[in-house]
């Protein structure tokens, strides 16, 4: 044996899908029990988180985790229990503290919010460090454990813990529903909340003590320092599918839920895999996903578009420089080839190959023995775009005050975004109808039919 | 009769850290006309409204609505943010944000009724906004922003309005729809307070003037008072050495030392 044993590929394969079998039948309490768990943290903890994000307090939600350190350490010093309830009154009330102490500072020091949290965080932390190692180095009973509060360790986790995650899910999730609006007001906009007589003070310590609720049951579960992520990434994520806050709240609750199950599975198939970690992970996929495929934000949705524009414009200047060079001859020929096209505009070989093929496909040129040329849909389309483009160059040159080659500059680019009201603004406010290069400003059909008629 | 006067500033001072923003400034105003606050840049209009609002610590004044403090008029007083101050890309559509003009009648529990959603469509239409009711607010421009947060004021049905700038950055629609506004509330004789910056306007759309920099120089009806006078007080500079002296007594403590006789 050279140490190296080779991966025993089939067996670990089943072996894992026994596991899954069992973990999805309920059979394992322990694993059951995990499951529940982080699905009710991971619900209330994207809820409540949504909140601290919108309000731009997302750094809160870790300071305060911190801050739950020292106090579940001087808990566990003083009553000499791990009991669920000790621990959870412990955090809870040196969570307040932190809060109480981040908010008092900015407003009685030149201390400014971010420092202040800063602050707050690491001497928390510090104080916390300092008792764990006081605490793992004395005499006391059931000591060990207590360290895994740094990172959490879901497998160690108890009925007494799943009771409390009950309660506080609950709690949390009932205080959003009845106050959403109320939140909603003062994460907006809380000067004018508080111009309309509305508490903001008190609805801010509420939220302030949901974050801490849920930051505090989910210690045992993900730990001090992954906390944030539990908090922030949900809604992170969620940011990029909605914009209606209901449906964003669902959203972070279900990506909280998805991700707390993935986590939960996968250290109970590995048991080698911590789960918080891993939920941490599967929200920044999820997180990842959604910011490359969402339909409307998403980064391909945005790159798909800007293509499309990319395509659509330089088609647009094809056709416009098959008029010019309709217009150059008079309107006696009506073909041209790629040289002549090249010429007057510059678009590599490539580009515009392409560009052509496409406008065949759509009817508007089509292609013949001695070159290319407008077709009549074609035509009009051109008609169109060049009196968009001398339009707004008049119009530049006469309101604006620009020259002839400024104008232009910025007309290749207006032509393509110029709707049909704006124009009819435009050629209101015209005083003459010829561009600045003395072209005249060409009309279509339909216009010149309705001109002679009013003649 | 003094609880017929909608606003009483009485002796309003304002610092920011130890510097002087607003010094003794009193002034009122008559109920069921347009009021403009003008001063220079820096001269501390936005910061006089929220200390009216008690958005911004008073170090020492107060303000009273209809004769009473703040705490007791709320319901009869609509406060407008200026446009800056918002988070525009916040989660929420037009119905929602004019909504909000109702959460100062319900209690904490309640959500906005039948009948609040009938002042907020009533509130919409009056501006002009009501086919927007379902976009984001992130997808308006900077005048129908402008346009919600008024019909979010309407919707309180207060009969005092503090605006902080609304012609700001709007177009010409929107310029106009504030116009028609300020006209309706006036027939209800309610008044409005505004923060103003173009000179050019303030005597067209404005009854009433309260000119300040730093201090008030002035207060009283449009044709009286924007006098070119009163102007050149208001924008040739502020008196220095008033500023100093003030400045130096907030940083030595010496108001809270010397004991008011």
């Amino acid at each position: 044996m050279n140490g190296f044993e080779p991966y025993p590929e089939i067996g670990f394969m089943q072996q894992a899908w026994h596991h899954l079998a069992v973990f999805w039948s309920f059979e394992d309490i322990n694993a059951t029990w995990v499951l529940i768990g982080s699905l009710l943290l991971g619900m209330s903890a994207s809820v409540i988180g949504a909140f601290a994000f919108l309000r731009k307090r997302s750094l809160l939600g870790d300071a305060l985790a911190h801050a739950a350190l020292p106090g579940v350490m001087m808990a566990f010093l003083l009553s000499g229990s791990r009991d669920a309830e000790v621990i959870f009154f412990g955090a809870l009330l040196s969570s307040l503290l932190g809060f109480w102490i981040i908010d008092w500072l900015p407003k009685n020091t030149k201390i400014k919010p971010d420092a202040a949290l800063a602050i707050t965080l690491s001497f928390f932390f510090a104080l916390g460090l300092m008792l764990l190692s006081y605490i793992q180095t004395s005499e006391m009973a059931n000591k060990s454990g207590l360290d895994k509060l740094l990172f959490g360790q879901a497998a160690a986790i108890t009925e007494d813990d799943i009771q409390l995650l009950i309660w506080v899910t609950s709690i949390v999730l009932l205080t959003v529903l009845v106050f959403f609006d109320k939140f909603r007001l003062i994460s907006f906009n809380r000067l004018y909340a508080k111009t309309l007589g509305v508490h903001v003070k008190f609805y801010e310590v509420l939220l302030a003590i949901m974050i801490v609720l849920s930051v505090v049951v989910g210690l045992q579960l993900v730990g001090v320092v992954l906390m944030a992520a539990i908090l922030l990434t949900p809604i992170a994520a969620a940011r990029f599918w909605s914009h209606q806050l209901s449906t964003l709240l669902i959203l972070a609750a279900l990506f909280g839920a998805i991700s707390a199950s993935l986590g939960a599975q996968i250290s109970y198939v590995a048991p080698a895999m911590p789960t918080g970690p891993w939920i941490v992970v599967s929200l920044s996929i999820l997180f990842f996903i959604s910011f490359i495929f969402a339909p409307q934000q998403g980064l391909l949705k945005r790159y798909l578009d800007y293509r499309q524009l990319k395509q659509r414009v330089v088609q647009e200047n094809i056709l416009r420089t098959l008029y010019k060079l309709l217009e150059r001859e008079h309107f006696q020929r009506n073909h041209f080839t790629l040289a002549e096209i090249t010429a007057l505009r510059s678009v590599s070989t490539a580009d515009l190959t392409r560009s052509i093929q496409r406008l065949i496909k759509k009817h508007l040129i089509s292609e013949k023995s001695n070159g290319y040329s407008l077709s009549e849909e074609g035509l009009l389309k051109a008609i169109k775009l060049t009196r968009r483009h001398r339009l707004w160059e008049s119009y530049l040159s006469q309101h604006a005050d620009l020259n002839s080659e400024q104008v232009h500059q910025q007309a290749e680019r207006i032509e393509h975004i110029l709707n049909k009201e704006q124009e009819e603004q435009i050629v209101a406010e015209l005083m003459e109808q010829l561009d600045p290069h003395g072209a005249p400003i060409p009309k279509l059909p339909s216009q010149n039919l309705r001109e002679t008629k009013n003649k | 009769m003094s609880n017929q006067i909608p606003l009483q500033v009485e002796q309003l001072s304002i610092r920011y850290h130890h510097k002087p923003v607003l010094t003794d400034v009193s002034f009122s105003v008559p109920a069921g006309k347009t009021v403009a606050i003008i001063g220079p840049n820096g001269a501390g209009k936005s910061s006089l409204l929220k200390g009216i609002m008690g958005l911004t610590p008073v170090i020492q004044g107060n303000a009273l609505f209809y004769g009473k403090p703040l705490a007791e008029k709320r319901l009869t007083t609509a406060y407008v943010p200026q446009r800056e101050e918002i988070d525009w890309d916040f989660p929420i559509d037009v119905m929602d944000v004019v909504l909000m003009g109702r959460h100062g009648q319900l209690k904490f529990w309640q959500r906005p009724s039948q009948s609040d959603r009938e002042i907020a469509e009533q509130a919409l239409k009056d501006l002009q906004m009501w086919d927007f009711r379902e976009r984001q607010i992130s997808q308006l421009s900077g005048g129908q922003q402008q346009r919600v947060f008024l019909a979010r004021a309407l919707a309180q049905q207060a009969s005092l309005y503090l605006m902080d700038e609304p012609f700001a950055g709007v177009d010409v629609a929107t310029e106009k729809a504030i116009i028609e506004l300020f006209k309706q509330l006036k027939a209800k004789g309610n008044t409005v307070v505004c923060v103003h910056h173009d000179l050019n306007t303030v005597s067209e759309y404005y009854d009433y003037v309260v000119l300040i920099n730093s201090r008030l120089i002035a207060a009283g009806p449009t044709d009286e008072v924007l006098t070119q006078d009163n102007l050149n007080k208001t924008y040739g500079g502020r008196l220095s050495l008033l500023n100093d002296l003030t400045e130096q007594m907030y940083r030595s403590r010496l108001d809270n030392a010397h004991d008011s006789d």
